[in-house]
């Protein structure tokens, strides 16, 4: 079956991350595909590569990058929605020039796109499945 | 494209936490996408389409208003949980007159609101493709 996920909330603060990547971590291992991983809300925050949490605990972010969901182009679908994530501070490395700021935060395994690359998830995956409060 | 059926389940107030604004930017994006696009407004999602919002006192912006322009994308089936309105002492006459014209019947003006039961929403929901919940 193909799968799409929705992550609505940040890591850490909430499990919603931690069980949508079980969940895609089990899919995948039953053969499943997983066409697609949307952030949205606070969700966004699961794609800082300056997450560094203490060396006992699992890297949420890195777990992600390591499950390398990505489309037939090798492009990461592991998308971060543009808006949400600019308002709350997450940049990949051209929004940051395009708004002249130094540095950027988004992991290389993610990249930002628009709102519509949720609906078209919805619309190619046979489930799509939201996690969140 | 497919088209599927789509609904948005929005379950939080419009205030206080991010969910119902970025619940709505997501609905008026995928008017651009030509699906059957439902909404429902259930627990405090309710208060989302209270009439006479103001948010002076709290230096955010309005966005009650947007509901208006919901039925220029022919986003016209607006669930409104019957139990949810009444655990809040709500009734039908709190909500905004949200309408559209219906190109079917000479461009008449209808409601778009419908309070429904939950039992009814269930049924709604089960016969939908895709529920994405805010």
């Amino acid at each position: 079956m193909k799968f799409s996920i929705q992550i609505n909330e940040g890591p850490y603060q909430h499990q919603a991350s931690d069980s949508a990547y079980q969940f895609a971590k089990a899919a995948i291992a039953a053969g499943h595909e997983i066409f697609r991983v949307f952030f949205y809300h606070d969700g966004v925050n699961n794609a800082s590569r300056f997450t560094m949490p203490p060396q006992d605990d699992r890297n949420v972010v890195n777990q992600w990058a390591e499950l390398g969901i990505k489309n037939a182009d090798g492009e990461p679908e592991l998308v971060v929605c543009i808006a949400a994530a600019l308002r709350r501070g997450m940049l990949d490395e051209s929004e940051a020039k395009k708004n002249g700021i130094e540095g950027n935060n988004i992991h290389p395994a993610f990249r930002i796109s628009g709102l519509g690359q949720l609906i078209e998830a919805g619309i190619q995956s046979d489930r799509l499945v939201v996690f969140g409060d | 494209m497919a088209t599927k059926k789509f609904m948005y389940l929005n379950r939080k107030a419009s205030y206080g936490t991010a969910y119902a604004i970025e619940s709505l930017e997501v609905v008026l994006i995928a008017a651009a996408f030509e699906q059957d696009v439902s909404l429902a407004f259930i627990d405090d999602g309710v208060y989302q389409i209270i009439e006479g919002q103001n948010t002076d006192g709290i230096g955010m912006k309005n966005f009650s208003k947007t509901f208006h322009a919901l039925g220029d994308y022919d986003i016209n089936k607006l669930y409104v949980s019957a139990e949810s309105l009444e655990e809040r002492g709500l009734t039908a006459d709190d909500l905004m007159p949200l309408v559209y014209e219906d190109e079917d019947d000479d461009w008449a003006e209808k409601t778009s609101v419908k309070i429904v039961s939950n039992a009814e929403l269930s049924k709604i929901m089960s016969d939908q493709d895709v529920c994405l919940s805010f």
